[in-house]
């Protein structure tokens, strides 16, 4: 195989992903390997916290990539193809939960004014992270916890933005919303997942966490 | 410009993205070596930032990249199958077609005729016996007047006449040709001859 498609994370990583692309849009399917395979990880992640069940994000997350090599040709090389990718697998993991709730009574719309203020719920100091934090599984735990509470439209905006590294431009047209909406709900779920992370992992990780009582500050 | 702790809160986020005006920045930032509770929220939301913008954050279940691949070159062996199957789909009805476009051919149901402008046959009982000579281009039924050499006549079956490449006389095997390509004036002439087939106009030749 020639060198230039096995270096993605090298500088010209970039152009090597173009480079790849364009030789799968010419048959060498086989490549569409070497194309994913940075990105598996995100893909899987992306797929879970929408969906929030490792079955069916790894399914979700499979299907999406299917669905990436096959519309190959209509990727566009203005986008990122990391952003183009997760775009495909957050439609199909939303796709996947309203067929999910489908048969479900639409539960009571969130009535939290995105506009409004939100206060914090607390002031626990949470100066500093120890390197090996998430070395530890029950630190991991707690994050998807806290993540998991959190109602979907934060979530689903946190995810893109903060665990996906989209840009705000790339999140709200990924989900259909304004820039300004973005901005909103990614306020309220940094704030929403500080109030809940930072009593235990600021200070007594043997401290009741208020979401591990089912409460919730908001 | 001085701001509260409210407006501390609207804007920490906006200020961890440094989409902030400037002036409304160094407000914050004032803000901020006062306000311990502010520097509190600050520092946590930016370790949430952190935290989960690490990508250790998620574990990828054990195999999920062998799933993946696996599935991956199913559906692409599967891609291949259809598309072999559409190849030989695609063979097969080019050898229909062509089969069917040879089976119009001259060679295979009309045998190349003799001449080039004569009405093939096809209507003539195949079992009938007809006359055709060495030199013409037509057959007839015996004692036609219009048999051209008749030194050198043989007897043979319409069919045999018709694979050899001999038309019909258009006089003597009227009643056996189509009736749309015959014009009365080809009826006088011995070996006249009916154009392309579907051509309702008659070129009259000598045989």
């Amino acid at each position: 195989m020639p060198e230039e498609v096995m270096s993605l994370g090298s500088p010209a990583g970039q152009f090597n992903e173009e480079l790849l692309i364009r030789r799968i849009r010419d048959g060498e399917h086989d490549l569409f390997y070497e194309l994913i395979r940075p990105y598996e990880r995100r893909v899987y992640s992306a797929a879970l916290a929408i969906l929030r069940n490792e079955a069916d994000a790894e399914d979700a997350a499979q299907e999406a990539v299917l669905k990436a090599l096959k519309h190959i040709r209509q990727f566009r090389a203005e986008a990122r193809f990391s952003t183009w990718l997760i775009q495909i697998v957050v439609n199909e993991a939303r796709m996947r939960k309203r067929k999910e709730h489908a048969h479900m009574i639409e539960p009571i719309v969130d009535h939290q004014d995105e506009e409004g203020n939100y206060t914090p719920r607390d002031f626990a100091d949470w100066r500093e992270i120890p390197s090996e934090t998430l070395e530890r599984k029950e630190v991991r735990q707690r994050l998807a916890e806290a993540l998991a509470s959190l109602g979907e439209k934060y979530r689903e905006v946190f995810v893109l933005r903060d665990m996906q590294h989209l840009s705000i431009e790339e999140t709200a047209k990924t989900l259909g919303i304004t820039t300004a909406s973005v901005k909103t709900r990614l306020l309220r779920a940094r704030l929403m997942l500080r109030d809940l992370l930072a009593p235990g992992l600021g200070g007594d990780w043997n401290s009741k966490l208020s979401f591990a009582k089912g409460t919730k500050p908001w | 410009m001085v701001v509260n702790c409210e407006q501390v809160w609207r804007e920490i986020s906006n200020y961890l993205e440094g989409d902030i005006e400037p002036n409304l920045r160094a407000a914050i930032e004032e803000h901020f070596r006062g306000c311990k509770h502010c520097t509190a929220v600050l520092d946590g939301t930016r370790n949430v930032i952190q935290l989960y913008g690490d990508e250790r954050m998620v574990e990828v279940p054990l195999g999920f990249s062998h799933r993946l691949h696996r599935r991956l070159e199913e559906n692409m062996a599967s891609g291949r199958r259809s598309f072999l199957g559409w190849m030989v789909a695609a063979a097969a009805a080019i050898l229909v077609a062509g089969g069917f476009e040879m089976g119009r051919s001259s060679v295979f149901s009309h045998p190349e005729l003799r001449s080039e402008h004569a009405q093939p046959g096809s209507g003539v009982p195949p079992n009938m016996m007809v006359v055709v000579s060495e030199e013409g281009k037509t057959f007839h039924v015996p004692g036609c007047p219009f048999i051209h050499d008749k030194a050198r006549l043989r007897t043979i079956a319409a069919r045999e006449a018709i694979r050899e490449g001999y038309a019909p006389c258009v006089r003597c095997m009227r009643k056996y040709l189509s009736a749309s390509l015959i014009s009365p004036s080809a009826s006088a002439d011995s070996e006249a001859q009916v154009s392309g087939s579907g051509n309702p106009n008659l070129r009259i030749k000598r045989g």
